[in-house]
């Protein structure tokens, strides 16, 4: 726990309202501004990809051409030009990438230690192997020895292509398909770098995977693409956390992660999610719109989604499980915490195919200041879907008079034998909690951090112990100015 | 320690405290009776520092600060508690949290250092077991579910690890049988010290007969009509609010 206690006081020391809003002073290689053809290929080029994955990126990006932004979620922004970003940029390094530790560049390092990512001595005692993403490159994968002595690949996705592009070819796409979405085809033309696992059968993963990512980069969109494939009988449990400096025009934050889980297989994934959320009168901040979806292939096979969203100025996001085995259980806890201007739709999608399949999603919508949180959610029991269960809880909680809250729960049934159960409160933060609180000592910062752990505390206990502490933290930080 | 001068204070432009004084020394324990609607929660409402009240005139002083200028949590750290008379539920935050985050918020305004949470636990099981307060309900969320008699037990707790220099029961026997009410009572009474004073508030002179006060004042119309020992709060059981309230007026 000594790792955790670090993260958190280096949340403390780190300054202003928003306390990762430092950038590093780094050369950095970026593609032209700007979109087309030749973007891809550069990126492409850069990474030394193979004919297929090339082809796969320019058939996407002409897909994407023909496709239109959506507009049915409860979010607004200016239109976004596509043509005045950089679709990729990386530190500028030595030849070669670095092979240990010490050999990154130190301000990089300064960068992550900022940000209380303790990617050194530390991650060991935590037990924690951490894959760190700066703009748009993976920077080093720590513990891979470990981790291969186990089976388990836990690399960057370029690397994967490199080392690993069967396993790639095999399985990329398969989830999310280039053509799923406006965003999610954006991605898959573009991608830069993400993270790759594969945990092979009957190995459950010896350590907690860690991805951190960090835009640093001015005027850089960000589009990683996570693949993690989980055979038969395997196991693991993976955290991303992201986080971007303060800056006054926003950026544009398209991910996409795709999770295959065989037979027997469990994949949890958790998110702590902190980017630039924008100023108090909405200047900045981060579009995060993002697709994760897992496959619950196999029989009896079990995803579990929790996130925690802090950040971003807006949020689209529906992280997703499409039950296909037997037997098959899909999870998703989420906390959305959204204040001053932000705004976030999201929510997921639990899709029966498979006999016997169980869903749950608890979902805790937090809004302050004048923000608007959405919770946007589907649970479709298909035809052959015999005795599927779904169990929902939509809590919002508002903070001040200014903010809004709203639920929209899609239900789609074509299996009589479905039992689908919907549970919803919205609730205020109420002057009698936080005159109680402050009377005991808390003041009013303390008392609304306090109350509304307590209130999130089915989705907090989901998390990973080391990050519960932390994302405990966080709530209280994105908080602060909401109340006196 | 409390000397409250000419206090009048007001909800939503309604007058309820129309010039109270009333003095309190180190030590001392004092009962406030009265009818309903007398004023009663309203100057504990007052003293904790309650924001939907308006304080129209008079002043408060406390350890010789002007009381106005602190804020809620800042009387808290100088030693200010209120025993609620409804306890408000807090849910998601079981017990031992919410009491830890507490005991650690005033002791760092108060400049100490924080305890750990070994020590801490230490410290809890101690003071719970004196008032009967099990592992279950510390590790409950704090009055949510919980019977009358827990709820004032998780209040009695909470004083006597926050350590008050003054503190204000308010109706603490409302709610009680009378078996939970003498444990309650056997609570306080082991926390009267010779430095620490209390505001006792109550309806009912039952409460005193187990927490013996030092003086007794009548409040009623927001004014306090009689003050006396505490053989005023056996008059008043006899002959009721209606007979002290007409001789003042």
């Amino acid at each position: 726990m000594a790792a955790t206690r670090e993260t958190v006081e280096a949340v403390d020391e780190a300054v202003g309202k928003y306390k990762y809003g430092f950038s590093t002073d780094i050369e950095s290689e970026k593609a032209p501004k700007g979109l087309d053809e030749d973007t891809v290929r550069f990126i492409s080029a850069k990474k030394n990809e193979p004919e297929w994955l090339l082809e796969w990126r320019l058939d996407a990006y002409r897909r994407w051409l023909t496709m239109e932004e959506p507009e049915w979620a409860k979010v607004s922004y200016p239109e976004i030009d596509f043509q005045d970003s950089y679709y990729y940029a990386a530190p500028i390094q030595d030849e070669d990438r670095p092979k240990s530790l010490d050999e990154i560049d130190p301000k990089i390092r300064e960068t992550y230690d900022k940000l209380g990512i303790p990617l050194v001595e530390q991650m060991a005692l935590a037990g924690i192997a951490v894959d760190a993403v700066f703009d748009s490159v993976s920077v080093v994968t720590t513990f891979k020895e470990q981790l291969a002595k186990a089976g388990v690949i836990f690399c960057s996705f370029s690397e994967a292509v490199q080392e690993y592009p069967e396993l790639v070819r095999q399985y990329l796409g398969t989830v999310v398909p280039a053509t799923d979405n406006y965003y999610a085809t954006l991605n898959s033309a573009v991608f830069s770098d993400g993270s790759f696992v594969f945990v092979p059968k009957g190995v459950r993963c010896p350590m907690e995977l860690s991805t951190y990512f960090r835009i640093n980069e001015k005027d850089t969109g960000q589009f990683e693409r996570t693949l993690i494939i989980v055979e038969d009988g395997a196991y693991v449990s993976y955290l991303e956390g992201c986080t971007a400096p303060m800056r006054d025009e926003n950026q544009l934050h398209a991910a996409v992660v795709e999770l295959v889980a065989m037979e027997d297989a469990e994949i949890k994934y958790s998110t702590v999610q902190n980017w630039y959320p924008g100023d108090e009168d909405g200047v900045g901040g981060i579009y995060n719109f993002v697709t994760k979806r897992g496959d619950c292939r196999g029989d009896n096979s079990k995803i579990s989604w929790t996130q925690v969203e802090t950040g971003s100025a807006v949020t689209w996001k529906y992280p997703s499980c499409i039950l296909r085995g037997d037997n098959s259980v899909g999870e998703f806890y989420s906390i959305a915490i959204s204040n001053n201007l932000q705004q976030v739709d999201s929510g997921t999608k639990m899709i029966h195919l498979g006999k016997n399949t169980t869903s749950k999603i608890i979902s805790k919508g937090i809004s302050a200041g004048r923000s608007s949180s959405t919770y946007r959610g589907l649970v479709s029991v298909h035809k052959k879907a015999e005795d599927a269960r779904n169990f929902t809880q939509c809590d919002s909680l508002l903070i001040g008079e200014k903010c809004s809250a709203h639920t929209v729960p899609y239900i789609e049934s074509k299996n009589p034998t479905a039992i689908l159960e919907h549970e919803a409160t919205t609730s205020k933060l109420s002057e009698d909690q936080l005159f109680y609180c402050r009377q005991r000592g808390l003041d009013a910062e303390e008392a609304v951090a306090l109350l509304v752990n307590g209130f999130c505390r089915d989705v907090l206990q989901q998390l990973p112990m080391e990050f519960a502490v932390e994302a405990q933290k966080l709530v209280g930080i994105s908080l602060e100015g909401s109340v006196g | 320690m409390l000397e409250i001068k000419d206090l009048h204070a007001s909800v939503d432009g309604t007058p309820i405290l129309k010039g109270i004084s009333l003095s309190i020394g180190e030590g001392e324990v004092h009962a406030i009776m009265g009818p309903n609607g007398s004023g009663k929660s309203t100057l504990s409402n007052v003293l904790a520092g309650r924001e939907d009240y308006e304080i129209t005139s008079g002043s408060i002083t406390y350890k010789d600060k002007d009381l106005f200028e602190l804020a809620i949590e800042e009387r808290a750290a100088a030693g200010i508690f209120l025993a609620f008379q409804y306890p408000i539920e807090i849910p998601g935050v079981t017990t031992m949290t919410f009491l830890k985050t507490a005991v650690n918020a005033q002791r760092k305004a108060r400049g100490e250092e924080e305890l750990d949470a070994v020590r801490f636990l230490k410290l809890v099981r101690e003071k719970a077991a004196l008032l009967n307060v099990s592992d279950d309900m510390l590790r409950r969320p704090l009055n949510v579910g919980f019977s009358g008699g827990e709820k004032k037990r998780a209040e009695t707790l909470q004083m006597s690890l926050l350590e008050p220099s003054l503190a204000i029961l308010d109706e603490t026997d409302s709610g009680l049988d009378i078996d939970a009410l003498k444990v309650v009572a056997d609570g306080v009474n082991a926390l009267r010290t010779a430095e620490r004073s209390m505001v006792v508030i109550t309806h009912y002179q039952r409460l005193l007969d187990y927490i013996v006060p030092d003086f007794v004042h009548v409040l009623s119309g927001g004014r306090i009509v009689r003050s006396g020992g505490k053989e005023l709060a056996l008059e008043l059981e006899e002959t009721g609010y209606a007979n002290v309230g007409e001789s003042a007026a």
